[in-house]
């Protein structure tokens, strides 16, 4: 019972949270200097492994792709399966799981051990408000970082399966070229961003929740850091599907 | 300048473990009060809860007529103006340097030009002694200094009520005597309301107007330093005195057994009273009353050799021949 009592008290303050950063986003003013040294620090431990990762995973979709067009005798079609996978999921994945695992558990550790040494209960009694204060320009500069991540792995991604699909498996140039636009369209480059950015949100918002609670000294701020990157991946794939459910609800296909 | 704080009825728990049950005091405005307590008593959490950092789930404190616990967001924001917080450790913002962390309040909340802000910061800084550090970061320094420098930041934006949570821990002696010394000077110079919440009884004996005793989930006693310090209550008795004897034992309060065990053992008789800590410059606090006034006016005899000196009755000071 205490389990189950337990977990719906984290879910509300969760969301208690995410309505109070809802609120603290028009608030002036705004914590531009913090958003900007947010927004580096993110992008600066997310750029390098997100675009290592990108490559194979863009060939790995390649080889797949390129496998079953085959068997299917739909070889032409190659290049517009793989900028659909890329584009549509596994772009905005692969950027959300480095944002959460590098961006979010630095996040969390960060407010973690704030919260430890009392510095958020002294930003508090100073009559500041930590949400407005750190949370906020946290959540912007992840969803931010996110949407930009998220161009960067669909164009390393598709490039990675071209050079596969061309060189290794022996497709031609020209047809994994001009079919990109025989099944994508805008629609689909516009969701991957709306999914990005709210995998940075859900991301940021995780961390910045489990840093804020963090008790227990220096092992419950790395149990929250745990905790934090665990439950962001589980929310990320649910949001997925939804989102992707969605999604063919309501923008119709080519052909 | 400073302000009353009217607690009553305060409950506190967290799950089904009771903290303290309707404790009902008032910080009278001005004087300087001690809030001791047995470790693991929730001295810390009381503290907390009168800056509205924890929600207690029953009970009032009034603050300017407003009652602290029903304010939310930007009011309470507000209201946490009149406060000064020494956190135990300073609570310093470790990615700051110690003038940012002192300029902090200033440049959040007020709209003074950057020289203004370093002439206050300055002043505070010395104030607490710790001139020429300002380029520091907390992390660099020691215990005491981040103390010192907590304790700056809490002042600059002239506080009507200052809280201070176990201002002694890590520090040695002689830096626990420069500190409260520096309490009563400040209390002299700025007449806010201080609380410090500490377990040490020296500081408890010779610097405030008021002590009070949180024990075993509630308020065992909360009056002037006199009454208490003459108190023949058992746990008022025990804890004041440093001595095992007593109800309060090294768990929490003793079993049947040895209280029973104890009972035909004689008490020591009360050390004397010492003199309350005077301003180092001799002038009086506001909030200063005359020694032994509280003894006569309530018809106490206080222990022998009581008000002789400041040193009187404390633990590990030679007494001299007489006392």
């Amino acid at each position: 019972m205490t389990v189950v009592t337990n977990g719906l008290k984290q879910a509300g303050s969760f969301f208690g949270l995410v309505v109070d950063v809802a609120k603290a986003v028009p608030k002036r003013p705004f914590q531009l200097k913090e958003f900007i040294q947010q927004a580096w620090f993110v992008a600066s431990v997310t750029i390098v492994p997100t675009a290592l990762v990108s490559i194979p995973f863009g060939a790995v979709i390649a080889l797949q792709l390129g496998t079953l067009t085959r068997q299917l005798g739909a070889q032409s079609f190659t290049g517009a399966a793989s900028v659909l996978a890329v584009v549509r999921e596994a772009s905005p994945l692969v950027t959300a799981l480095l944002v959460a695992g590098a961006g979010g558990s630095a996040i969390c550790a960060d407010l973690g051990s704030r919260k430890i040494r009392e510095e958020i209960d002294a930003m508090e009694v100073l009559g500041i408000s930590p949400i407005q204060r750190l949370v906020v320009p946290r959540v912007l500069a992840t969803m931010l970082v996110a949407a930009l991540l998220n161009g960067l792995v669909s164009v390393v991604g598709v490039a990675g399966g071209y050079v596969f699909n061309v060189m290794v498996q022996g497709g031609t140039p020209g047809a994994y070229l001009a079919s990109f636009t025989a099944l994508a369209q805008i629609a689909d480059l516009v969701t991957s961003e709306i999914k990005a950015l709210l995998f940075g949100a859900i991301a940021a918002l995780v961390a910045s929740y489990k840093g804020l609670t963090a008790g227990g000294g220096p092992k419950g701020v790395g149990d929250a850091v745990n905790q934090a990157v665990v439950i962001t991946f589980m929310f990320l794939f649910v949001v997925n599907f939804v989102i992707s459910a969605v999604y063919f609800q309501v923008v119709p296909q080519k052909i | 300048m400073g302000v009353e704080i009217a607690v009553s009825g305060l409950t506190k728990r967290f799950g089904s473990q009771l903290i303290w049950d309707d404790v009902t005091l008032t910080l009278p405005a001005g004087e300087i009060s001690v809030l001791l307590g047995p470790s693991g008593t929730g001295k810390s959490v009381f503290l907390k809860t009168l800056v509205g950092l924890i929600r207690p789930e029953r009970g009032s404190i009034v603050i300017e007529g407003q009652d602290l616990v029903q304010l939310r967001g930007d009011d309470l924001y507000e209201v946490r103006k009149l406060f000064g917080v020494l956190f135990q450790d300073g609570a310093l913002f470790g990615s700051m340097s110690l003038f940012d962390n002192v300029a902090f309040p200033l440049r959040e909340h007020t709209r003074k030009g950057e020289k203004e802000i370093g002439d206050i910061v300055r002043e505070k800084m010395e104030l607490v002694g710790l001139a020429g550090a300002e380029g520091k970061l907390p992390g660099e320094i020691s215990g005491g200094m981040r103390k010192r420098a907590g304790l700056a930041r809490a002042l600059v934006l002239d506080p009507q009520i200052l809280l201070i949570d176990e201002p002694d821990s890590g520090l040695d002696p002689v830096r626990t005597s420069y500190i409260n010394q520096l309490f009563v000077d400040l209390n002299a110079q700025i007449d806010a309301t201080f609380l410090i919440v500490t377990h040490d009884i020296n500081t408890a004996r010779t610097v405030p107007d008021n002590i009070g005793l949180l024990y075993h989930r509630h308020l065992a006693m909360f009056g002037p330093r006199e009454m208490l310090l003459s108190s023949e209550e058992p746990v008022v008795r025990q804890f004041l005195n440093a001595q095992t004897i007593g109800p309060i034992g090294m768990s929490e309060e003793k079993d049947a057994d040895e209280l029973a065990a104890e009972s035909g053992q004689e008490l020591p008789p009360l050390p004397p009273i010492p003199l309350q800590l005077p301003t180092s410059d001799g002038t009086p606090r506001r909030a200063e009353r005359e020694a032994g006034e509280w003894c006569r006016s309530n018809g106490v005899t206080p222990p022998p050799g009581s008000f002789a000196s400041t040193t009187a009755g404390i633990v590990g000071v030679d007494q001299g021949a007489d006392a």
